[in-house]
C-alpha cells in the first residue's frame, strides 16, 4: 500500500480481497438503546461483576491471604498465652472482636489501596474502567464498595475459624446481631474508604513505606488486643488511639460480641458488662471515618485520573 | 465510505481552516479541535498551545512530532483523560468536556504502552470492555471471537495475557478498542517498539479498518509509518501546529520542492572558467528554476564525473530533455533520478532540528 491521497478507493479494494467483514465492527452497529443512568447502572454493574469474576478465580488464594495473619494472632494469644499463663484465661473473648475488626479493616483496605497504587502507577489497568460510559467517579466507588464486601466475608471467617481455635473459650452473644453486622459493614466502608485515599496518594515506590508508616500503627493503635477503657492509665495513649478508625471498630464489636462476664469477688460471682467506648461515639467515629474519607478519596481519585 | 454512524452528525458545508480536506463538502465531521490549550499545574508553558484542526469522518489523520510536543496532551483531552484549560474538543458533535459519557462512548483508545487488564484471561478483556459500555453477552461474545480472528489472534485466545508479545499486546488492544464499535479511534505511537513484521500486520490492519469507515488519529515520531498511513498530517512542536496537510502537500512546503538529479560523465575537458556548456543548456530547459552543480571524487580515466540537481515546479517532465541535453553534449549519462523530499527533511526544515 503506497501513500495515498485518495485512498478510500483502493483500501476497500485491498480489503475487499482479504477480510470481508462479517460483523459490522465499526461505527454505526446497533446501539444499545439504553437511558444515561440505564447506561451507568449496566457499566458499573460490568466493573463490579469484573471484580467478583477475577476474585472468585482466585478465592482460595484470597482466603489464605487474608486468614494466616488472624489465625497466628487468635492461636498465639487467644490459646498460647492463656495456657502458658502469660495471658489472663478469658483473654479470647477480648482479642477476638478486635482479631475481627483488624481483619475487616486490612482487607478493604488492601483491596483498594495496592490495586490502585500499581494501576495508577504504571500499569494503567484502570483505563479501560475509566473509558466505560459512566463518571469516573464512580469507578472508585465501585473500588470502595467491592472492596467492603471483600473485608466483610474476611471478617465473617473468622468466626469459624476462632470456633475451631479457641474452643472452649469461643463466647460470642448472638443477642446483639444486628448491631455485629452494622457494625462490621462500618467498619469494612471505612476501612475500603481510607484504602481509596492512601491509594491516591501514594506512589509505587512508596509502597515500603505505607506498610511501616500506615499499616503498622494503624494495627497496634486500633484496640485491637486490649479494651479501650483499660488504657486509663496511659491517657495519652488512650487519647491517641481515637484518631485510629480502627478502635472505633474493634470496641463496637467488643460491645456487639462479649456476653457479659463472671467473676468472682469475695466468694461471690459477679456479672458484669465489658465496658467499651459509648456506642454513640462508636457509631460517629465509623459513620465519620467513612463519610470523611469516601469523600476526600473520590475527589482524589477524580483528580488524579482527569488531569 | 463504508459505514456511517447514525446519529450526533455535524455537516460543514467547507473546512477553510484545515486545508485539503479529502471529505466532499457536506461531510460528517469526526474529530474537532479549535483553540485548543492545555497547561498543566506548575508548568510555565502550555504542554497544547491553541492547537486548531478537524477531522472528516473516514480520514486517517496523524500528529507527528517529537516527544513533548503535546501529541499525547491533544490525545489526552479527545479521550477524556485530560481537562483542556480553555477551547474546544469535539467527538462525532459531542463536546467532550461538557459530556464526556457521550463521547466514551464514541471513541476508542490504544495507548502506547500496555494497559491490559492482567486480571482476566485475553478473550475476557474483549468481552468485559463490551460489558462495561452495555452490549449485550451473546453480541459481545460474537463480536469478541471474531475480532480475535480478524486480529490474528484466534488460536492464542486461552494464553494468558502475560504470555503475550508487545506485538500480540498491541493487537488485543486493538481488539478490544474495536468492541464497542466507536467512531473514531485513537492510536497512541502505535507501532513503537514494534519489530518489522508486527509493525507491518499493523499497518494493514488500520488501513483495514479505515477502509471500511473508522476515523483514525494516530500519533507517531516515525515519518514512514505517518507517510504511509495517514492522509493529512499535522506537524507539532512545543503544543503548536506548525503544518497541516497532506504529506505530498507538506513535501512542497520545502522551496524546490521534487528535484532532478543528473549523474553525468563528461567526455571531453571543461572549460577552464566553469560556463560549461551542458550546465548552460540546463538552466535553458523549459521550467527550470535552478540548478546546482557539484564536482565529484569519482575519478574516470576517461573524463570527469559531474552532479547536477535541477529544481523545477514539474521536475519529472524534465528526464526526457535533460536526457537529450547531456546527450547533445556527447556526454554520458551515469544516473538519473527525481529527488523527493522526504518527510524528515520537511520537518527539519519547519523546526530546524531532526525529529529523534
Amino acid at each position: 500500500m503506497a501513500t495515498t491521497t485518495s485512498p478510500t478507493a483502493s483500501n476497500l479494494a485491498d480489503v475487499a480481497q482479504s477480510t470481508p467483514p462479517t460483523l459490522s465492527l465499526i461505527g454505526g452497529a446497533p446501539r444499545p438503546k439504553h437511558s444515561r443512568l440505564g447506561l451507568i447502572l449496566i457499566a458499573f454493574l460490568a466493573i463490579f461483576r469484573r471484580d467478583l469474576a477475577v476474585t472468585a478465580r482466585e478465592f482460595i488464594a484470597f482466603l489464605i491471604q487474608v486468614l494466616v495473619q488472624p489465625l497466628f494472632l487468635l492461636f498465639i494469644f487467644g490459646k498460647v498465652l492463656p495456657e502458658i499463663g502469660a495471658a489472663q484465661a478469658g483473654f479470647g473473648a477480648i482479642l477476638l472482636p478486635g482479631v475481627v475488626a483488624l481483619t475487616v479493616v486490612l482487607t478493604a483496605m488492601q483491596g483498594v489501596t495496592l490495586p490502585l497504587v500499581l494501576d495508577l502507577g504504571f500499569g494503567r489497568e484502570i483505563d479501560d474502567r475509566l473509558l466505560a460510559p459512566l463518571p469516573v467517579a464512580l469507578v472508585a466507588v465501585e473500588k470502595v464498595l467491592f472492596a467492603a464486601i471483600r473485608g466483610l466475608v474476611a471478617g465473617a471467617v473468622i468466626f469459624p475459624l476462632a470456633w475451631w481455635i479457641l474452643g472452649s473459650d469461643y463466647t460470642v452473644r448472638t443477642d446483639r446481631i444486628g448491631m455485629l453486622i452494622g457494625i462490621m459493614v462500618l467498619t469494612a466502608l471505612a476501612g475500603a474508604a481510607l484504602g481509596l485515599t492512601i491509594g491516591v496518594l501514594i506512589k509505587p515506590e512508596q509502597i515500603g513505606l505505607m506498610f511501616s508508616l500506615i499499616m503498622t500503627p494503624l494495627l497496634f493503635t486500633g484496640c485491637t488486643y486490649y479494651p479501650w477503657a483499660s488504657l486509663g492509665s496511659i491517657k495519652w495513649f488512650q487519647i491517641l488511639t481515637l484518631f485510629n478508625p480502627l478502635t472505633y471498630g474493634s470496641e463496637g464489636l467488643r460491645y456487639a460480641m462479649t456476653p457479659p462476664q463472671h467473676a468472682t469477688v469475695y466468694g461471690h460471682t459477679v456479672t458484669f458488662a465489658i465496658s467499651t467506648l459509648a456506642t454513640q461515639w462508636i457509631y460517629l467515629g465509623l459513620g465519620g471515618t467513612v463519610v470523611a474519607f469516601f469523600i476526600l478519596g473520590v475527589w482524589l481519585f477524580s483528580r488524579r485520573v482527569v488531569s | 465510505m463504508a459505514v456511517v454512524s447514525g446519529s450526533a452528525e455535524q455537516t460543514v458545508a467547507h473546512t477553510p481552516s484545515t486545508p485539503a480536506t479529502p471529505g466532499a463538502p457536506g461531510q460528517t465531521i469526526a474529530i474537532e479541535v479549535v483553540n485548543l490549550v492545555k497547561r498543566y499545574p506548575k508548568a510555565t508553558t502550555n504542554a497544547v498551545d491553541g492547537v486548531s484542526f478537524s477531522v472528516p469522518q473516514g480520514e486517517i489523520f496523524g500528529l507527528l512530532g517529537p516527544n513533548g510536543a503535546g501529541k499525547t496532551t491533544t490525545i489526552g483531552i479527545l479521550t477524556t483523560f485530560v481537562r483542556q484549560t480553555s477551547g474546544e474538543a469535539r467527538i462525532m458533535g459531542i463536546d467532550v468536556a461538557a459530556d464526556p459519557m457521550s463521547a466514551k462512548q464514541r471513541i476508542a483508545v490504544v495507548p502506547q504502552q500496555s494497559n491490559l487488564d492482567r486480571s482476566l484471561k485475553v478473550r475476557e478483556v474483549l468481552t468485559f470492555h463490551a460489558a462495561y459500555h452495555g452490549i449485550p453477552r451473546a453480541e459481545r461474545n460474537a463480536r469478541a471471537d471474531a475480532l480475535l480472528d480478524e486480529l490474528g489472534l484466534g488460536d492464542r485466545k486461552r494464553d494468558r495475557i502475560n504470555r503475550y508479545s508487545g506485538g500480540m499486546a498491541q493487537r488485543l488492544m486493538i481488539a478490544r478498542a474495536l468492541m464497542h464499535s466507536p467512531d473514531v479511534l485513537f492510536l497512541d505511537e502505535p507501532t513503537n517498539n514494534l519489530d518489522p513484521q508486527s509493525r507491518l500486520f499493523l499497518w494493514e490492519r488500520i488501513q483495514g479498518l479505515n477502509a471500511r469507515g473508522l476515523t483514525i488519529l494516530l500519533t507517531t515520531h516515525d515519518m514512514i509509518e505517518a507517510d504511509q498511513l495517514c492522509q493529512r498530517i499535522a506537524i507539532m512542536d512545543h503544543g503548536k501546529i506548525l503544518a497541516l496537510d497532506t504529506p505530498a502537500g507538506l513535501k512542497t512546503l520545502i522551496p524546490g520542492g521534487v528535484s532532478l538529479e543528473l549523474r553525468v560523465r563528461h567526455a571531453r575537458e571543461q572549460p577552464a572558467d566553469g560556463a560549461s556548456p551542458l550546465l548552460a543548456a540546463l538552466r535553458a530547459l523549459h521550467g527550470v528554476s535552478k540548478v546546482d552543480e557539484t564536482g565529484s571524487d569519482e575519478q574516470d580515466t576517461s573524463g570527469e564525473v559531474t552532479f547536477y540537481r535541477l529544481f523545477a515546479p514539474d521536475a519529472g517532465a524534465l528526464i526526457g530533455p535533460a536526457t537529450q541535453a547531456v546527450l547533445a553534449q556527447g556526454a554520458e549519462l551515469r544516473d538519473l533520478h527525481l529527488a523527493r523530499p522526504s518527510l524528515e527533511d520537511v520537518f527539519i526544515y519547519l523546526t530546524g532540528r531532526n525529529l529523534r
